[in-house]
Protein backbone atom coordinates (compact mmCIF):
# COMPACT_ATOMS: atom_id res chain seq x y z
CA UNK A 1 0.00 0.00 0.00
CA UNK A 2 2.75 2.45 1.16
CA UNK A 3 4.65 1.34 -1.81
CA UNK A 4 2.07 2.72 -4.44
CA UNK A 5 0.48 5.68 -2.59
CA UNK A 6 1.14 8.72 -3.53
CA UNK A 7 1.18 10.40 0.36
CA UNK A 8 0.97 7.94 3.39
CA UNK A 9 1.00 9.33 6.85
CA UNK A 10 1.39 6.90 9.73
CA UNK A 11 -0.15 7.71 13.14
CA UNK A 12 1.61 10.98 13.20
CA UNK A 13 1.40 12.88 16.27
CA UNK A 14 2.40 16.97 16.74
CA UNK A 15 2.21 19.12 19.84
CA UNK A 16 2.53 22.80 19.91
CA UNK A 17 2.95 23.14 23.61
CA UNK A 18 -0.06 22.06 25.83
CA UNK A 19 -1.87 21.48 22.14
CA UNK A 20 -2.69 18.41 20.59
CA UNK A 21 -2.52 19.81 17.17
CA UNK A 22 -2.60 16.25 15.37
CA UNK A 23 -4.03 13.27 17.40
CA UNK A 24 -2.52 10.09 15.23
CA UNK A 25 -3.70 10.87 11.92
CA UNK A 26 -3.78 7.78 9.53
CA UNK A 27 -4.15 7.51 5.43
CA UNK A 28 -2.93 7.34 2.55
CA UNK A 29 -3.26 8.78 -1.04
CA UNK A 30 -3.24 6.97 -4.16
CA UNK A 31 -1.29 7.84 -6.88
CA UNK A 32 -3.16 9.83 -9.46
CA UNK A 33 -6.00 10.35 -6.78
CA UNK A 34 -7.65 14.20 -6.17
CA UNK A 35 -7.76 14.62 -2.45
CA UNK A 36 -9.84 16.60 0.07
CA UNK A 37 -8.74 17.93 3.23
CA UNK A 38 -11.35 19.60 5.09
CA UNK A 39 -12.36 20.87 8.79
CA UNK A 40 -13.01 23.72 10.23
CA UNK A 41 -10.55 26.47 11.32
CA UNK A 42 -7.80 25.14 13.73
CA UNK A 43 -8.40 21.54 12.61
CA UNK A 44 -4.79 20.66 12.25
CA UNK A 45 -4.55 20.61 8.12
CA UNK A 46 -2.07 23.50 7.42
CA UNK A 47 -0.08 21.61 10.27
CA UNK A 48 -0.76 18.17 8.84
CA UNK A 49 0.14 19.68 5.31
CA UNK A 50 3.31 21.24 6.75
CA UNK A 51 4.57 18.14 8.17
CA UNK A 52 4.49 16.89 5.11
CA UNK A 53 6.97 19.92 3.46
CA UNK A 54 8.86 19.26 6.10
CA UNK A 55 7.97 23.36 7.56
CA UNK A 56 6.87 21.41 10.71
CA UNK A 57 8.78 18.95 12.55
CA UNK A 58 6.34 15.97 13.92
CA UNK A 59 6.53 14.69 17.33
CA UNK A 60 5.65 10.96 16.49
CA UNK A 61 4.53 8.80 13.52
CA UNK A 62 6.17 8.70 9.80
CA UNK A 63 4.85 10.47 6.70
CA UNK A 64 6.37 9.91 3.30
CA UNK A 65 5.55 10.79 -0.40
CA UNK A 66 5.86 8.07 -3.28
CA UNK A 67 7.16 5.96 -0.52
CA UNK A 68 10.32 8.09 0.74
CA UNK A 69 10.34 9.05 4.02
CA UNK A 70 9.66 13.01 4.41
CA UNK A 71 12.45 13.13 7.34
CA UNK A 72 15.21 10.83 6.01
CA UNK A 73 14.90 11.12 2.47
CA UNK A 74 14.44 14.76 2.32
CA UNK A 75 15.77 16.09 -0.83
CA UNK A 76 13.55 13.35 -2.93
CA UNK A 77 10.35 14.26 -1.24
CA UNK A 78 10.82 17.89 -1.85
CA UNK A 79 11.12 17.04 -5.49
CA UNK A 80 8.20 15.42 -5.20
CA UNK A 81 5.96 17.63 -3.39
CA UNK A 82 4.52 21.39 -4.59
CA UNK A 83 3.29 23.17 -1.81
CA UNK A 84 1.15 26.00 -2.09
CA UNK A 85 1.13 27.86 1.23
CA UNK A 86 -2.14 28.88 2.77
CA UNK A 87 -0.10 32.61 3.62
CA UNK A 88 0.14 35.06 0.89
CA UNK A 89 3.92 35.47 1.55
CA UNK A 90 6.03 36.57 -1.34
CA UNK A 91 9.87 38.29 -1.64
CA UNK A 92 8.83 42.36 -2.17
CA UNK A 93 12.33 42.08 -3.51
CA UNK A 94 11.56 39.87 -6.84
CA UNK A 95 9.22 40.59 -9.87
CA UNK A 96 7.31 37.96 -10.85
CA UNK A 97 9.64 36.18 -13.27
CA UNK A 98 12.41 36.32 -10.68
CA UNK A 99 10.32 35.14 -7.97
CA UNK A 100 9.65 31.86 -10.62
CA UNK A 101 13.43 31.71 -11.78
CA UNK A 102 14.90 31.91 -8.18
CA UNK A 103 12.56 28.96 -6.91
CA UNK A 104 13.45 26.93 -9.57
CA UNK A 105 16.93 27.78 -9.21
CA UNK A 106 16.66 26.83 -5.89
CA UNK A 107 15.49 23.10 -6.72
CA UNK A 108 19.24 22.91 -9.05
CA UNK A 109 17.01 24.33 -12.27
CA UNK A 110 18.44 26.90 -14.79
CA UNK A 111 17.94 28.15 -18.19
CA UNK A 112 16.98 24.52 -19.19
CA UNK A 113 13.53 25.11 -17.11
CA UNK A 114 12.69 28.59 -18.74
CA UNK A 115 10.08 27.24 -21.10
CA UNK A 116 8.30 25.82 -18.89
CA UNK A 117 8.53 29.12 -16.55
CA UNK A 118 7.23 30.62 -19.92
CA UNK A 119 4.07 28.12 -19.47
CA UNK A 120 3.58 28.34 -16.08
CA UNK A 121 3.45 32.34 -16.34
CA UNK A 122 0.96 32.21 -19.44
CA UNK A 123 -1.46 29.36 -17.83
CA UNK A 124 -1.71 31.43 -14.88
CA UNK A 125 -2.49 34.34 -16.89
CA UNK A 126 0.36 36.22 -15.26
CA UNK A 127 2.47 37.02 -18.52
CA UNK A 128 1.87 40.92 -18.80
CA UNK A 129 2.91 41.27 -15.00
CA UNK A 130 6.45 39.10 -15.48
CA UNK A 131 8.70 42.07 -14.68
CA UNK A 132 5.69 43.20 -12.47
CA UNK A 133 7.61 43.22 -8.65
CA UNK A 134 5.61 41.05 -6.28
CA UNK A 135 4.84 44.06 -4.40
CA UNK A 136 2.97 45.98 -6.52
CA UNK A 137 0.56 43.03 -7.31
CA UNK A 138 -3.04 42.34 -5.83
CA UNK A 139 -3.45 39.45 -3.42
CA UNK A 140 -5.48 36.94 -6.27
CA UNK A 141 -2.16 37.57 -8.31
CA UNK A 142 0.21 36.94 -5.68
CA UNK A 143 -1.71 34.01 -4.99
CA UNK A 144 -0.99 32.99 -8.61
CA UNK A 145 2.28 33.14 -8.05
CA UNK A 146 2.49 30.84 -5.21
CA UNK A 147 1.14 28.11 -7.26
CA UNK A 148 3.57 28.89 -9.90
CA UNK A 149 6.62 28.80 -7.60
CA UNK A 150 4.79 25.47 -6.50
CA UNK A 151 4.90 24.08 -9.86
CA UNK A 152 8.17 25.15 -11.32
CA UNK A 153 9.60 22.14 -10.89
CA UNK A 154 7.01 19.78 -11.89
CA UNK A 155 6.51 17.67 -9.05
CA UNK A 156 3.96 15.01 -9.18
CA UNK A 157 2.24 15.54 -6.21
CA UNK A 158 0.82 19.11 -5.48
CA UNK A 159 -0.68 20.28 -2.21
CA UNK A 160 -2.67 23.39 -2.04
CA UNK A 161 -3.22 24.89 1.11
CA UNK A 162 -6.70 27.06 0.46
CA UNK A 163 -5.50 27.96 -3.06
CA UNK A 164 -9.12 29.90 -2.93
CA UNK A 165 -8.94 31.49 -0.44
CA UNK A 166 -10.31 35.67 -0.72
CA UNK A 167 -10.12 35.02 -4.89
CA UNK A 168 -12.94 35.97 -6.93
CA UNK A 169 -15.33 34.14 -8.48
CA UNK A 170 -13.82 34.50 -12.07
CA UNK A 171 -10.19 33.68 -10.89
CA UNK A 172 -11.44 30.57 -8.45
CA UNK A 173 -13.53 28.99 -11.11
CA UNK A 174 -9.73 29.66 -13.64
CA UNK A 175 -8.41 28.17 -10.49
CA UNK A 176 -10.21 24.90 -10.86
CA UNK A 177 -9.60 24.53 -14.76
CA UNK A 178 -6.02 24.47 -13.86
CA UNK A 179 -6.25 22.41 -10.96
CA UNK A 180 -8.09 20.02 -12.68
CA UNK A 181 -6.10 19.85 -15.66
CA UNK A 182 -2.94 19.18 -13.34
CA UNK A 183 -5.20 16.09 -12.31
CA UNK A 184 -6.22 15.09 -15.90
CA UNK A 185 -2.33 14.95 -16.90
CA UNK A 186 -1.69 12.55 -14.05
CA UNK A 187 -0.33 14.75 -11.00
CA UNK A 188 -1.78 14.20 -7.23
CA UNK A 189 -3.42 16.59 -6.14
CA UNK A 190 -4.37 17.09 -2.43
CA UNK A 191 -6.51 20.02 -1.33
CA UNK A 192 -7.68 21.76 1.19
CA UNK A 193 -11.01 24.09 1.16
CA UNK A 194 -13.71 25.81 2.99
CA UNK A 195 -15.62 26.39 0.20
CA UNK A 196 -17.20 22.87 0.52
CA UNK A 197 -18.93 22.89 -2.23
CA UNK A 198 -15.28 22.78 -4.57
CA UNK A 199 -14.36 19.97 -2.32
CA UNK A 200 -17.85 18.31 -3.31
CA UNK A 201 -17.32 18.52 -7.33
CA UNK A 202 -13.69 18.04 -7.81
CA UNK A 203 -12.08 15.38 -4.73
CA UNK A 204 -12.80 11.72 -5.47
CA UNK A 205 -11.50 11.04 -1.52
CA UNK A 206 -11.69 13.15 1.35
CA UNK A 207 -10.40 13.49 5.19
CA UNK A 208 -12.62 15.28 7.62
CA UNK A 209 -10.30 16.41 10.59
CA UNK A 210 -11.62 18.16 13.71
CA UNK A 211 -9.39 18.73 16.75
CA UNK A 212 -6.46 17.03 15.20
CA UNK A 213 -8.37 13.77 14.74
CA UNK A 214 -9.91 12.30 11.53
CA UNK A 215 -13.80 12.11 11.61
CA UNK A 216 -14.30 11.05 8.77
CA UNK A 217 -11.87 9.45 6.05
CA UNK A 218 -13.94 8.22 2.64
CA UNK A 219 -14.86 8.24 -0.83
CA UNK A 220 -17.46 11.29 -1.65
CA UNK A 221 -19.83 9.33 -2.24
CA UNK A 222 -19.83 7.34 0.80
CA UNK A 223 -19.62 10.45 2.64
CA UNK A 224 -22.49 11.82 1.45
CA UNK A 225 -24.47 8.67 2.28
CA UNK A 226 -23.78 9.53 5.30
CA UNK A 227 -26.02 12.57 5.22
CA UNK A 228 -29.04 11.16 7.47
CA UNK A 229 -31.34 14.33 6.44
CA UNK A 230 -32.75 15.45 3.38
CA UNK A 231 -35.24 18.44 2.30
CA UNK A 232 -38.66 17.72 0.97
CA UNK A 233 -40.24 20.81 -0.90
CA UNK A 234 -44.05 21.00 -1.08
CA UNK A 235 -45.63 23.43 -3.19
CA UNK A 236 -49.67 23.44 -3.07
CA UNK A 237 -52.03 24.95 -5.08
CA UNK A 238 -53.97 27.06 -2.46
CA UNK A 239 -51.71 29.03 0.56
CA UNK A 240 -50.58 26.84 3.00
CA UNK A 241 -52.37 27.65 6.24
CA UNK A 242 -53.12 24.70 8.84
CA UNK A 243 -50.42 22.59 9.15
CA UNK A 244 -51.41 18.26 10.69
CA UNK A 245 -49.85 18.51 14.25
CA UNK A 246 -47.57 15.28 13.41
CA UNK A 247 -45.37 17.47 10.68
CA UNK A 248 -45.51 20.59 12.53
CA UNK A 249 -41.54 20.08 13.81
CA UNK A 250 -40.71 19.09 10.73
CA UNK A 251 -41.53 21.90 8.96
CA UNK A 252 -38.21 24.30 8.11
CA UNK A 253 -40.53 27.34 6.92
CA UNK A 254 -43.82 27.79 4.83
CA UNK A 255 -43.23 30.72 2.22
CA UNK A 256 -47.79 31.17 0.46
CA UNK A 257 -48.09 28.04 -1.55
CA UNK A 258 -44.61 26.33 -0.25
CA UNK A 259 -43.26 24.70 2.37
CA UNK A 260 -39.96 22.97 2.86
CA UNK A 261 -39.65 20.05 5.15
CA UNK A 262 -36.58 18.20 6.83
CA UNK A 263 -36.99 14.51 6.89
CA UNK A 264 -35.03 11.78 8.57
CA UNK A 265 -33.84 9.09 5.91
CA UNK A 266 -33.80 6.54 8.17
CA UNK A 267 -37.38 7.37 9.84
CA UNK A 268 -39.78 9.69 7.80
CA UNK A 269 -41.16 7.89 4.18
CA UNK A 270 -41.69 10.36 1.62
CA UNK A 271 -44.37 8.68 0.54
CA UNK A 272 -46.67 8.60 4.59
CA UNK A 273 -45.58 12.32 4.44
CA UNK A 274 -47.08 13.41 1.56
CA UNK A 275 -49.93 11.26 2.45
CA UNK A 276 -50.41 12.75 6.10
CA UNK A 277 -50.42 16.42 4.14
CA UNK A 278 -52.73 15.75 1.63
CA UNK A 279 -54.96 14.08 4.24
CA UNK A 280 -54.73 17.57 5.91
CA UNK A 281 -56.80 19.01 2.55
CA UNK A 282 -53.62 19.94 1.13
CA UNK A 283 -53.00 20.00 -2.42
CA UNK A 284 -50.17 19.45 -3.81
CA UNK A 285 -49.09 20.34 -7.33
CA UNK A 286 -45.60 19.85 -6.97
CA UNK A 287 -42.81 18.15 -5.23
CA UNK A 288 -38.55 18.39 -5.42
CA UNK A 289 -36.62 16.43 -2.97
CA UNK A 290 -32.85 17.32 -2.38
CA UNK A 291 -30.55 15.17 -0.85
CA UNK A 292 -28.11 16.30 1.53
CA UNK A 293 -24.76 17.97 0.54
CA UNK A 294 -21.33 17.52 1.83
CA UNK A 295 -22.07 20.81 3.61
CA UNK A 296 -24.62 19.58 5.65
CA UNK A 297 -22.68 16.44 6.08
CA UNK A 298 -19.66 18.20 7.42
CA UNK A 299 -21.81 20.51 9.68
CA UNK A 300 -23.46 16.65 11.32
CA UNK A 301 -19.66 15.09 11.61
CA UNK A 302 -18.00 18.22 13.16
CA UNK A 303 -20.92 19.52 14.72
CA UNK A 304 -21.52 23.39 15.43
CA UNK A 305 -17.33 24.35 17.13
CA UNK A 306 -17.01 20.86 17.59
CA UNK A 307 -17.45 18.56 20.89
CA UNK B 1 25.68 22.94 -6.62
CA UNK B 2 23.16 25.04 -8.89
CA UNK B 3 20.63 25.35 -5.96
CA UNK B 4 23.59 27.01 -2.92
CA UNK B 5 24.93 29.22 -5.80
CA UNK B 6 21.17 30.75 -6.61
CA UNK B 7 20.89 31.64 -3.36
CA UNK B 8 24.54 32.85 -3.29
CA UNK B 9 23.68 34.65 -6.50
CA UNK B 10 20.12 36.43 -4.70
CA UNK B 11 21.68 36.74 -1.44
CA UNK B 12 24.73 39.01 -3.52
CA UNK B 13 21.82 41.11 -5.73
CA UNK B 14 19.74 41.67 -2.42
CA UNK B 15 22.38 44.22 -1.09
CA UNK B 16 24.10 45.06 -4.44
CA UNK B 17 20.50 46.07 -5.73
CA UNK B 18 20.50 48.54 -3.35
CA UNK B 19 24.35 49.29 -3.20
CA UNK B 20 23.92 52.53 -2.34
CA UNK B 21 22.77 51.53 1.68
CA UNK B 22 24.89 48.28 1.86
CA UNK B 23 28.08 49.38 0.27
CA UNK B 24 28.47 52.93 -0.36
CA UNK B 25 26.72 54.25 2.69
CA UNK B 26 29.10 52.38 5.31
CA UNK B 27 32.36 53.06 2.99
CA UNK B 28 31.20 57.15 3.28
CA UNK B 29 30.82 56.85 7.36
CA UNK B 30 33.88 54.92 7.58
CA UNK B 31 36.06 58.17 5.79
CA UNK B 32 34.00 60.16 7.71
CA UNK B 33 35.58 58.40 10.77
CA UNK B 34 39.01 58.34 9.06
CA UNK B 35 38.81 62.35 8.47
CA UNK B 36 37.69 63.38 12.06
CA UNK B 37 39.84 61.12 13.88
CA UNK B 38 43.06 61.88 11.80
CA UNK B 39 42.28 65.08 12.05
CA UNK B 40 42.49 65.07 16.08
CA UNK B 41 44.42 62.28 16.98
CA UNK B 42 47.51 62.58 14.47
CA UNK B 43 50.69 62.72 16.26
CA UNK B 44 49.06 62.77 19.84
CA UNK B 45 48.27 58.67 19.89
CA UNK B 46 51.68 56.95 19.87
CA UNK B 47 51.26 53.51 17.06
CA UNK B 48 53.59 51.46 15.77
CA UNK B 49 57.00 52.29 15.28
CA UNK B 50 57.30 54.28 11.88
CA UNK B 51 53.69 54.58 11.41
CA UNK B 52 51.85 57.44 11.41
CA UNK B 53 48.44 57.77 13.22
CA UNK B 54 46.26 58.03 9.94
CA UNK B 55 48.04 54.89 8.30
CA UNK B 56 47.37 53.27 11.57
CA UNK B 57 43.85 53.98 11.31
CA UNK B 58 42.82 52.85 7.71
CA UNK B 59 43.26 48.90 8.20
CA UNK B 60 41.00 49.28 11.55
CA UNK B 61 38.30 51.25 10.16
CA UNK B 62 38.18 48.73 6.92
CA UNK B 63 38.12 45.85 8.75
CA UNK B 64 35.67 47.63 11.44
CA UNK B 65 33.26 47.98 8.10
CA UNK B 66 34.19 44.17 7.19
CA UNK B 67 32.98 43.05 10.70
CA UNK B 68 29.82 45.48 10.75
CA UNK B 69 28.71 44.82 7.42
CA UNK B 70 28.98 41.00 6.84
CA UNK B 71 26.94 40.54 10.27
CA UNK B 72 24.19 43.21 8.63
CA UNK B 73 23.81 41.08 5.48
CA UNK B 74 23.33 37.48 7.28
CA UNK B 75 21.10 38.40 10.09
CA UNK B 76 19.06 41.06 7.50
CA UNK B 77 18.38 38.94 5.36
CA UNK B 78 17.05 36.13 8.08
CA UNK B 79 14.98 38.18 9.47
CA UNK B 80 13.33 39.73 6.63
CA UNK B 81 12.92 36.32 5.84
CA UNK B 82 11.00 35.35 8.78
CA UNK B 83 9.11 37.98 9.44
CA UNK B 84 7.91 38.51 5.86
CA UNK B 85 7.36 34.63 6.30
CA UNK B 86 9.30 34.40 3.14
CA UNK B 87 12.15 31.89 4.34
CA UNK B 88 9.00 28.67 3.39
CA UNK B 89 10.27 29.08 0.18
CA UNK B 90 13.90 28.01 0.54
CA UNK B 91 12.53 25.84 3.47
CA UNK B 92 10.29 24.06 1.01
CA UNK B 93 13.29 23.29 -1.00
CA UNK B 94 15.78 20.04 -1.39
CA UNK B 95 18.58 22.42 0.12
CA UNK B 96 20.11 20.89 2.81
CA UNK B 97 21.22 22.69 5.99
CA UNK B 98 24.91 22.73 4.69
CA UNK B 99 23.68 24.37 1.34
CA UNK B 100 21.90 27.27 3.27
CA UNK B 101 24.80 27.86 5.51
CA UNK B 102 27.19 28.28 2.15
CA UNK B 103 24.90 30.73 0.18
CA UNK B 104 24.22 32.92 3.05
CA UNK B 105 27.99 33.05 4.70
CA UNK B 106 29.32 33.22 0.91
CA UNK B 107 27.22 36.21 -0.01
CA UNK B 108 27.98 38.24 3.56
CA UNK B 109 31.34 37.75 2.67
CA UNK B 110 31.17 38.90 -0.60
CA UNK B 111 29.41 42.04 1.00
CA UNK B 112 32.08 42.57 3.70
CA UNK B 113 34.75 42.28 1.51
CA UNK B 114 33.34 44.66 -1.15
CA UNK B 115 32.74 47.56 1.90
CA UNK B 116 36.23 46.95 3.08
CA UNK B 117 37.58 47.16 -0.40
CA UNK B 118 35.57 50.56 -0.94
CA UNK B 119 37.07 51.84 1.97
CA UNK B 120 40.71 51.24 1.13
CA UNK B 121 40.32 52.35 -2.66
CA UNK B 122 38.68 55.87 -1.23
CA UNK B 123 40.73 55.56 1.80
CA UNK B 124 44.53 55.37 -0.83
CA UNK B 125 43.33 58.90 -1.91
CA UNK B 126 43.69 60.45 1.48
CA UNK B 127 46.68 58.75 3.27
CA UNK B 128 49.56 56.54 2.39
CA UNK B 129 49.11 52.79 3.23
CA UNK B 130 51.85 50.46 3.02
CA UNK B 131 50.62 46.67 1.75
CA UNK B 132 52.90 44.36 4.09
CA UNK B 133 51.15 41.01 2.60
CA UNK B 134 48.42 40.92 -0.03
CA UNK B 135 47.81 37.66 0.81
CA UNK B 136 47.44 38.41 4.74
CA UNK B 137 45.47 41.17 4.34
CA UNK B 138 43.23 39.08 1.94
CA UNK B 139 42.73 36.03 4.19
CA UNK B 140 42.15 38.02 7.36
CA UNK B 141 39.15 40.27 5.66
CA UNK B 142 37.71 36.64 4.19
CA UNK B 143 38.26 34.80 7.63
CA UNK B 144 36.84 37.96 9.56
CA UNK B 145 33.87 38.64 7.17
CA UNK B 146 33.05 34.56 7.48
CA UNK B 147 33.02 34.63 11.35
CA UNK B 148 30.59 37.78 11.23
CA UNK B 149 28.14 36.40 8.86
CA UNK B 150 28.17 32.96 10.97
CA UNK B 151 27.30 35.56 13.54
CA UNK B 152 24.58 36.68 11.53
CA UNK B 153 23.23 33.91 10.94
CA UNK B 154 23.25 32.39 14.41
CA UNK B 155 21.21 36.13 15.17
CA UNK B 156 19.15 36.32 12.47
CA UNK B 157 17.86 32.49 13.06
CA UNK B 158 17.91 33.33 17.37
CA UNK B 159 15.62 37.00 16.71
CA UNK B 160 12.02 36.86 16.13
CA UNK B 161 11.49 41.37 15.83
CA UNK B 162 13.63 43.74 14.21
CA UNK B 163 14.65 45.36 17.85
CA UNK B 164 15.65 41.53 18.87
CA UNK B 165 18.30 42.34 16.07
CA UNK B 166 19.42 45.82 16.96
CA UNK B 167 20.05 44.29 20.11
CA UNK B 168 22.20 42.31 19.33
CA UNK B 169 24.15 44.29 16.98
CA UNK B 170 23.98 47.31 19.52
CA UNK B 171 25.10 45.19 22.61
CA UNK B 172 27.51 42.57 21.33
CA UNK B 173 28.85 43.55 17.94
CA UNK B 174 29.45 46.82 17.87
CA UNK B 175 31.22 47.49 21.29
CA UNK B 176 33.50 44.33 20.75
CA UNK B 177 34.49 45.84 16.89
CA UNK B 178 35.05 49.31 18.27
CA UNK B 179 36.60 48.21 21.32
CA UNK B 180 39.32 45.62 19.67
CA UNK B 181 41.52 48.53 18.82
CA UNK B 182 40.12 50.02 15.71
CA UNK B 183 41.51 53.33 16.81
CA UNK B 184 44.40 52.65 19.13
CA UNK B 185 47.07 49.80 19.51
CA UNK B 186 46.00 47.87 22.76
CA UNK B 187 49.44 48.46 24.08
CA UNK B 188 48.54 52.12 24.91
CA UNK B 189 45.93 50.99 27.09
CA UNK B 190 46.04 50.70 31.08
CA UNK B 191 46.88 46.55 31.60
CA UNK B 192 43.63 45.73 32.69
CA UNK B 193 42.30 46.52 29.26
CA UNK B 194 45.34 45.24 27.02
CA UNK B 195 44.09 42.15 29.07
CA UNK B 196 40.62 42.08 28.64
CA UNK B 197 41.40 42.86 24.87
CA UNK B 198 42.61 39.28 24.76
CA UNK B 199 39.56 37.95 25.48
CA UNK B 200 38.05 40.21 22.52
CA UNK B 201 37.85 38.09 19.08
CA UNK B 202 37.37 41.11 16.62
CA UNK B 203 40.75 41.93 18.78
CA UNK B 204 42.64 39.24 16.69
CA UNK B 205 40.53 39.90 13.73
CA UNK B 206 41.86 43.76 13.62
CA UNK B 207 45.82 43.09 14.95
CA UNK B 208 46.15 40.11 11.89
CA UNK B 209 44.69 42.34 9.41
CA UNK B 210 46.98 45.36 10.56
CA UNK B 211 49.97 43.09 10.21
CA UNK B 212 48.95 42.60 6.65
CA UNK B 213 49.79 45.95 6.27
CA UNK B 214 52.55 47.27 8.25
CA UNK B 215 54.34 43.87 8.96
CA UNK B 216 53.62 44.22 13.10
CA UNK B 217 51.43 43.74 15.44
CA UNK B 218 50.83 43.81 18.51
CA UNK B 219 50.26 39.65 19.10
CA UNK B 220 52.05 37.58 16.80
CA UNK B 221 49.95 37.11 13.23
CA UNK B 222 49.99 33.16 13.88
CA UNK B 223 48.27 33.45 17.41
CA UNK B 224 45.86 36.13 15.52
CA UNK B 225 45.16 33.49 12.65
CA UNK B 226 44.55 30.77 14.77
CA UNK B 227 42.11 32.60 16.94
CA UNK B 228 39.98 34.10 14.15
CA UNK B 229 40.18 30.07 12.18
CA UNK B 230 39.37 28.43 15.51
CA UNK B 231 36.16 30.78 15.82
CA UNK B 232 35.07 30.62 12.36
CA UNK B 233 35.29 26.45 12.69
CA UNK B 234 33.42 26.42 16.34
CA UNK B 235 30.73 29.19 14.95
CA UNK B 236 30.09 27.27 12.09
CA UNK B 237 29.60 23.83 13.54
CA UNK B 238 27.27 26.10 16.72
CA UNK B 239 25.29 27.60 13.43
CA UNK B 240 25.32 23.66 11.12
CA UNK B 241 23.91 22.21 14.33
CA UNK B 242 21.46 25.18 15.03
CA UNK B 243 20.27 24.96 11.07
CA UNK B 244 19.95 20.87 11.10
CA UNK B 245 17.57 20.94 14.22
CA UNK B 246 15.56 23.33 12.65
CA UNK B 247 15.11 25.94 15.66
CA UNK B 248 12.94 28.16 15.20
CA UNK B 249 12.54 28.09 11.63
CA UNK B 250 10.81 24.76 11.39
CA UNK B 251 8.11 24.84 13.99
N1 LIG C 1 3.60 27.24 14.91
C1 LIG C 1 2.59 27.04 15.75
N2 LIG C 1 2.76 27.27 17.06
C2 LIG C 1 1.76 27.06 17.93
N3 LIG C 1 0.55 26.63 17.60
C3 LIG C 1 0.30 26.38 16.31
C4 LIG C 1 1.31 26.58 15.31
N4 LIG C 1 0.79 26.25 14.12
C5 LIG C 1 -0.47 25.87 14.35
N5 LIG C 1 -0.77 25.95 15.65
C6 LIG C 1 -2.06 25.59 16.28
O1 LIG C 1 -2.38 24.28 15.83
C7 LIG C 1 -3.76 24.17 15.56
C8 LIG C 1 -3.99 23.72 14.14
O2 LIG C 1 -3.64 24.77 13.27
P1 LIG C 1 -3.70 24.64 11.70
O3 LIG C 1 -3.09 25.85 11.13
O4 LIG C 1 -3.11 23.33 11.31
O5 LIG C 1 -5.27 24.62 11.43
P2 LIG C 1 -6.03 24.56 10.03
O6 LIG C 1 -6.86 23.33 10.05
O7 LIG C 1 -5.09 24.74 8.92
O8 LIG C 1 -6.98 25.84 10.18
P3 LIG C 1 -7.45 26.92 9.08
O9 LIG C 1 -8.61 26.36 8.40
O10 LIG C 1 -7.81 28.09 9.91
O11 LIG C 1 -6.30 27.17 8.16
C9 LIG C 1 -4.36 25.55 15.86
O12 LIG C 1 -4.92 25.51 17.16
C10 LIG C 1 -3.19 26.47 15.82
O13 LIG C 1 -3.37 27.56 16.69
MG1 LIG D 1 -4.78 26.12 7.52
Amino acid sequence: MVANSAVSVDTLHKRFGTLHALKGIDFSIAQGEFFGLLGPNGAGKSTLINCLAGLVRPDAGRLSVMGHDVVTEYRRTRRLLGVVPQELVYDPFLQVREALQFQAGYFGLGKENDDWIEELLTTLNLADRATTNMRALSGGMKRRVLIGQALVHKPPVVVLDEPTAGVDVELRQALWRFIKRLHTEGHTIVLTTHYLEEAENLCERIAILDHGAAVALETKSELLARGICRSLHIFASHKIETLPDQLREKVQHINGHSMELRLRKDKDSIVSVLDTIRDAGIDIIDIQVEEDRLEDVFVQLVGEGGK
Amino acid sequence: MYGVYTLFYKEVLRFWKVAFQTVLAPVITALLYLMVFSHVLEGRVKVFEGVNYTSFLIPGLMMMSVIQNAFANSSSSLIQSKVTGNIVFLLLTPLSHFELFIGYVAAAVVRGFTVGAGVFLLAVFYAQVPVHSVSIVIGFAILSSGVLAVMGMIAGIWAEKYDQLAAFQNFIIMPLSFLSGVFYSIHSLPAFWQKLSHFNPFFYMIDGFRYGFFGQSDVAVEISFLVVVIALLVLSVLTLAVLKSGYKLRA
